[in-house]
């Protein structure tokens, strides 16, 4: 396990920002395998050029946020639902 | 466990650092002041956001030390390559300012009413929301019982010492050191394993709920164990704090 | 108006004039910073390939590790601000890597263990400009940085650089990679300081 990554609890406020409202414990649905998992048990990886986030069990990318000029760029296509 | 209802959208507000109090030589709290602070649950954290006077801007998340209803205070430990952390724990003054969003999370919180027993283990600067969470048992006078068992590396690290020397009735600190003792030291001396949890945790039949906190590799370690051990993972919150300092 | 952290800056440059890109500061450290999981491929498993379209070229670890290689030391400079100051690496040429294919293609897309992909120019990895390198400060290359083998492109910034790359795709087009999709700069220049598209 990579000591860097993190979960969704650490993005809590860029979720909030991006989807006005508190995500942590909303549901994710991987696109890939199906996977279901809260938010904030989800691994995100920040490597500073913008938030990744993951499944935990197939490692497939759910979420991309990255800000470029005051402006969130949001990528959902790897989930299939969020609730 | 109910996730909590939307509050609106989080904006930035401006916080002045109204003290400081050094924890460790490592580690400080900081008490600050948000006249439109809107309260917070245990187990919350703040996204803070310097500017410096070339325009600047660094964001940083960290756990509310405080209870519910009490001032809010963030415990900030320094972290050697850092950017935000030794300017808070070593250059921030009373009077200076910085900006404040939250309270943010509405998964890894704990209150009275949620029940126990409650399991809290804490990694090193993991201990910060687990305090917060103990703080609020104290003031709404609950009787949930609690254990924190609590990783560091010396007892010269240790968060909040004297007040986790004092826990509340009902409360059991275990301490371990993993990387020093101090002379005569009885307690634990390694890193928390499968043998100490089974001796810390209660049964499984007690159905705990539990709560994990601190650098990732502390919490999927110990989640895999108390997993492991038969603790249903749905009664077990998680917090990875990343790497730290440990 | 945001209010201003009496005190607070940003990490400060202390390097010699004109030896680090605006923007930068130096670091001494060699921050890990990855989008995704370390993978752990085994050797016996590994290979390089590069892929004209037409039929795939692909080395086995001994068979890479049989090729000529270069020691160098650079500077390397990531988007994320630090730069890190001769740094010493060994590795394979990409003209030795190339110079085994057959193309036309003027674009690369590098592609890694784990998905991560980043576009080039094929000149900007040609004339002793880039290298798959395994060796870090003398020693194997830790995971965490991109071991076995990473693509080395230091005149690029550091994205540029995929960890754990295991091939390229030869392209007639340039195509974004990960970061490029999402506004990132398709080139990445850091002495013009490229780090957005539009820059």
């Amino acid at each position: 396990m990579d000591d860097n990554t993190l979960d969704g609890n650490a993005i809590g406020g860029l979720l909030a920002e991006v989807f006005g409202a508190e995500m942590t414990t909303a549901v994710s649905t991987c696109g890939s395998c199906g996977a279901v998992t809260l938010v904030a048990e989800l691994a995100v990886y920040r490597p500073g050029l913008g938030t990744v986030v993951r499944c935990r069990s197939c490692d497939s990318v759910l979420m991309v946020f990255v800000s470029l000029h005051g402006t969130t760029c949001t990528d959902l296509m790897g989930l299939a639902s969020l609730s | 466990m109910a996730g909590t209802a939307v509050r609106g959208r989080l904006t930035w507000q401006t916080a002045t650092v109204g003290s400081v109090s050094d924890e460790t030589p490592t580690v400080r709290t900081l008490r600050l002041e948000a006249p439109d602070w809107p309260g917070h649950r245990a187990g919350q954290h703040v996204d803070i956001r310097l500017t410096g006077d070339d325009g600047y801007q660094a964001e940083r998340a960290y756990s509310i030390a405080s209870a519910p209803g009490e001032p809010l205070a963030i415990t900030v430990e320094r972290l050697d390559d850092g950017e935000v952390s030794p300017y808070l724990t070593e250059d921030v003054q009373p009077g200076d300012q910085f900006e404040v969003r939250g309270p943010i999370g509405g998964y890894f919180i704990w209150e009275p009413g949620f029940g126990g027993p409650l399991l809290l283990a804490a990694g090193g600067s993991g201990v910060v929301p687990l305090r917060a969470m103990l703080r609020e048992r104290s003031r709404a006078g609950s009787s949930v019982p609690a254990r924190l068992l609590y990783s560091s590396r010396s007892w010269d690290d240790v968060i909040y010492r004297t007040e986790l020397d004092f826990p509340s009735d009902g409360v059991r600190v275990i301490h371990t050191l993993t990387r020093s003792q101090p002379p005569m030291w009885e307690g634990y001396a390694r890193r928390v394993d499968k043998q100490m949890l089974a001796e810390v945790a209660w049964p499984v039949a007690d159905m705990p709920l539990t709560y994990v906190c601190g650098p990732t590799s502390f919490v999927e370690s110990v989640a895999t164990i108390l997993v492991g051990l038969g603790y249903p993972a749905g009664r077990i919150r998680t917090e990875r704090f990343g790497a730290t300092g440990q | 108006m945001s209010p201003i952290s009496r005190g607070f800056h940003r990490k400060r440059v202390e390097a010699p004039a004109g030896r680090v890109p605006p923007g930068q500061y130096v670091t001494k450290d060699f921050p890990v910073l990855s989008a995704g999981p370390t993978p752990h491929t085994p050797l016996s498993k590994w290979t390089f390939s590069i892929d004209n379209g037409r039929e795939p070229k692909s080395w086995t670890w001994e068979e890479f590790r049989a090729l000529p290689t270069e020691t160098l030391t650079t500077d390397i400079h990531c988007v994320t601000r630090w730069s890190k100051l001769d740094t010493a690496w060994e590795g394979v040429s990409l003209d030795v890597l190339l110079g085994a294919v057959d193309y036309s293609a003027q674009y690369v897309l590098a592609f890694s263990d784990g998905g991560y992909t980043t576009n080039l120019p094929v000149a900007d990895l040609l004339g002793g400009k880039a290298w798959v390198a395994f060796n870090f400060g003398g020693a194997p290359l830790g995971a965490e940085h991109g071991g076995p083998a990473r693509l080395l492109v230091p005149h690029l910034y550091f994205w540029k650089s995929a960890k754990w790359v295991r091939g390229l795709e030869l392209r007639d087009t340039d195509e974004p990679g990960f970061w490029e999709m999402y506004g990132y700069h398709m080139y990445g220049d850091p002495w013009r300081e490229q780090r957005y598209a539009g820059d």
